[in-house]
């Protein structure tokens, strides 16, 4: 109750000019005046968002060309940092989803496969181009349709967006160096499910190495997140690819669901939670299709006590709380060692009473608004859940817009490994703490998950890193850095996190038959 | 002089050592006489559970190792088949009905195949790795680590020669597996167990057991600590099933095609791992 109403004082704070405004009061007690020198009133600095041209209604992608679905059924997509909608997206009936899978084969069988490696990287060369050029118009689409801060998009996701395209477009015609004495061959075409997290990144992480490697693609993006995808097909469209390459339908988990059901694929991609990548390998496991799978995480980060502490606490915020936690590798379990725990969850609390959240168009935002309100929910019922095994609850007092779906940064501390929240995956700024003494406890605790996609190492020994690192079960380990991302750079699971890597060369190898003629 | 033969019970192999199963129960392998050769032992899932504990634990121990070594356990392999050649090849002939030159050449297989993966143990790894050139302040590289437990189903009357090259090729990658043998080769358990009781191999590495693939393939399938189903046979009923358990825990599904001596095979058993450092 009196949280509420320091809320709606806040609020009305905002209103008055002083927009994310930021006093250190968190939930535990402890005395936080020192801190109260971080108070930092920032002027808004929106970005315009006149760069943008949201049509009303979006059709299907079909054969390289926008066509009304078959379903003649339309769905709306909305901003979550305001709840307003944006557009509405044609819903992709078994019999639309039949005329992409049919487009794309066609295209491999009559187009794409009768191609050049050359001709085929020159292609994914123009669209890393056009990309770029149209880079402001992207990231300002992106965070209109996910939430994501401005900051992020403009500088993290559009931009690797296009070096995707960029790096893959170069293995097209290089594709007999890949594999040791080997050729390798495409596949045909590839039915790919990508979440909401990363909307355009994904796309791209899915559709240039399938590409590169000699494949055609049906895309389906995420039913909150698909307008940046279709911003791709306009520029797919300017970039000449031939018709039915690529195709990009919309809808929920029924498009996806006959997506993957479809006789004629011969491969899924599909990034997401691990529930639902379960359901798909049993669902296809009377067929041979290739299946790779980039799931869920539960990722630790280590602080060792010889770790530069300000450094590493810089590397656990981005770590937890980059992209509103939804990161499928964020780094959501802290795991620092008992002699400096203290005063790093202290200076922890310090940093994170730093974070603006807030209006993601906003350029000094640095949590942006929760994509859904179901992923809210989600996201609160966890927490809620996590206050009933643990007394140790923070969050930073900040105000949140009043309209669309806002999360403030939090953590648990003392968690114990059975607790809720460190066993399950939050997808959200949700971090919990807990600490280890020795190196092998550390390691243990790290690797006491079903998942396996990312850990974190923060030591300033380079024999401690290598040796946590070669005993750390991840696919992608950050020693003394986070969430960094490359396409040369391979990406993806242990575990339940899934199998198959995306990004560098071994990231085609999904996509590609060894050993073909 | 006729002498009356002593027939031997032919044990499982599981923690390095050659226990009979926990259940009591036997199956009996006739020579091509009609003559009893051996009574094998019938796995039970208890006995399949025990195995994979002790996969689990050794996992760890071999992987431990360095490439060099576990080069050096797997030529001596190599070398403990040589000695055990004709053991190998009469195991075959008594039980199989296979003709002798055919089985000669299933045993010289056995040791082609430990020879093979001997040399590829410090090799992989450098093919497969590499440094990525990241577009910032970083040193990043990708490794080639284990899979973990693989679990290696063959049917009935898979090939001697495909069981051996997946089991090889876990083994290069530093896994450990717990096999089940093609029943009709189970004899052969005897003279394959005694070479990898006496290569160095640390126990547990290798668990063999012979049983019933109809009773056991269902708990290979939804055993949660192995990390890697291999199956070997073509079966589209088992295949599917296998698919779908295996969906629970993500276990890595392992259908090799029919080609031996690969590098391919080996890579059917790792995990990539990826390590960013600020440079």
């Amino acid at each position: 109750m009196q949280n509420q109403q320091l809320n709606n004082k806040k609020i009305n704070e905002k209103k008055s000019g002083k927009n994310n405004q930021v006093k250190n009061t968190g939930s535990e007690n402890v005395d936080h005046n020192q801190s109260s020198i971080f108070n930092f009133d920032y002027a808004p600095s929106l970005e315009s968002t006149k760069v943008v041209n949201i049509q009303k209604k979006y059709d299907l992608f079909i054969n390289g060309q926008f066509q009304k679905p078959k379903s003649n059924k339309y769905f709306k997509t909305i901003n979550p940092a305001t709840g307003e909608v944006l557009s509405e997206l044609a819903e992709a009936s078994k019999e639309d989803v039949d005329l992409a899978v049919q487009a794309a084969n066609t295209a491999y069988e009559q187009t794409w496969s009768k191609l050049s490696g050359k001709e085929k990287g020159k292609y994914l060369f123009r669209i890393a181009r056009l990309i770029q050029e149209r880079a402001k118009e992207f990231a300002v689409l992106e965070t209109l349709d996910n939430g994501k801060p401005i900051k992020e998009t403009r500088d993290v996701d559009i931009p690797l967006v296009s070096a995707y395209f960029f790096y893959y477009a170069g293995w097209a015609d290089k594709l007999d160096y890949l594999y040791p004495g080997k050729k390798v061959k495409p596949i045909g075409v590839a039915a790919q499910i990508i979440p909401w997290n990363f909307p355009l990144l994904m796309a791209a992480w899915k559709i240039a190495p399938a590409l590169a490697a000699g494949n055609c693609v049906v895309l389906k993006p995420a039913e909150t997140t698909s307008l940046t995808a279709l911003l791709l097909a306009e520029v797919i469209q300017d970039a000449g690819l031939p018709d039915g390459v690529v195709n990009i339908i919309t809808g929920a988990g029924n498009t996806g669901a006959e997506l993957v059901k479809h006789p004629d694929i011969q491969k899924v991609a599909f990034t997401g939670s691990t529930e639902i990548g379960k359901l798909i390998a049993e669902n296809i496991s009377d067929t041979n299709k290739k299946l790779t799978l980039e799931l869920g995480g539960k990722s630790a980060q280590i602080v060792f006590e010889d770790a530069a502490i300000d450094q590493a606490v810089e590397g656990v915020v981005n770590g937890i709380y980059f992209n509103q936690g939804h990161v499928c590798c964020a780094g959501s379990r802290l795991l620092v060692q008992e002699s400096i725990a203290e005063v790093f969850v202290s200076k922890l609390k310090d940093r994170m009473a730093q974070i603006r959240v807030g209006n993601p168009l906003d350029k000094n935002t640095d949590l942006g608004a929760i994509n859904s309100a179901e992923e809210l929910e989600k996201i609160q019922k966890l927490i809620e859940l996590g206050k009933q095994e643990s007394s140790k609850y923070f969050e930073i007092d900040t105000a949140l817009p009043k309209e669309g779906y806002y999360q403030r940064p939090c953590f648990f501390n003392e968690v114990s490994s059975n607790f809720s929240l460190n066993r399950k995956e939050v997808f959200g700024p949700v971090l919990s703490i807990s600490t280890f003494r020795t190196t092998e406890e550390a390691i243990l605790k790290a690797n006491d998950t079903q998942y396996g996609l990312a850990a974190g190492i923060w030591s300033d020994k380079g024999y401690k890193i290598q040796q946590v690192a070669a005993k750390l079960k991840a696919g992608v380990i950050w020693a003394n850095t986070y969430n960094k991302f490359d396409p040369t750079s391979p990406f993806g699971g242990y575990f339940e996190s899934g199998y198959g890597r995306e990004g560098g060369k071994h990231g085609l190898l999904p996509y590609l038959e060894i050993g073909g003629e | 002089m006729k002498t009356l033969k002593v027939l031997k019970t032919i044990k499982l192999f599981i923690n390095g050592d050659f226990v009979r199963t926990e259940s009591g129960r036997s199956f009996k392998m006739n020579n091509n006489d009609g003559e009893t050769y051996a009574n094998m032992s019938l796995a039970s899932r208890k006995d399949f559970r025990n195995a994979v504990v002790a996969a689990k634990s050794a996992q760890t121990v071999w992987a431990k190792k360095t490439a060099y070594n576990r080069s050096q356990i797997l030529y001596r392999m190599a070398e403990m088949a040589e000695g055990k050649i004709t053991e190998l090849e009469n195991a075959i002939t008594e039980t199989t009905e296979t003709p002798k030159i055919q089985a000669q050449l299933i045993a010289q297989s056995i040791v082609d195949t430990f020879v093979f993966y001997a040399g590829f143990c410090d090799k992989y790894q450098q093919l497969m790795s590499c440094i990525n050139p990241v577009a910032g302040p970083h040193h990043n590289f990708t490794t080639v680590d284990a899979v973990g437990v693989v679990g290696l189903f063959a049917d009935k009357e898979v090939s001697m020669q495909l069981f051996m090259d997946q089991l090889c090729s876990a083994l290069t990658s530093s896994n450990s597996v717990v096999a089940l043998l093609p029943k009709k080769y189970a004899a052969i358990l005897a003279p394959l167990s005694e070479v990898l009781a006496t290569s160095d191999l640390p126990k547990g590495v290798v668990n063999l057991l012979t049983g019933d693939q109809e009773e056991l393939g269902e708990h290979f399938a939804s055993h949660f600590e192995l990390n890697s189903l291999c199956y070997l046979g073509d079966n589209s009923e088992t295949k599917k099933h296998f698919k779908k358990q295996a969906a629970k825990n993500m276990k890595r599904i392992v259908l090799p095609k029919s080609k031996t001596l690969e590098l391919e095979n080996i890579l059917n058993f790792v995990e990539y791992k990826t390590v960013w450092h600020p440079a």
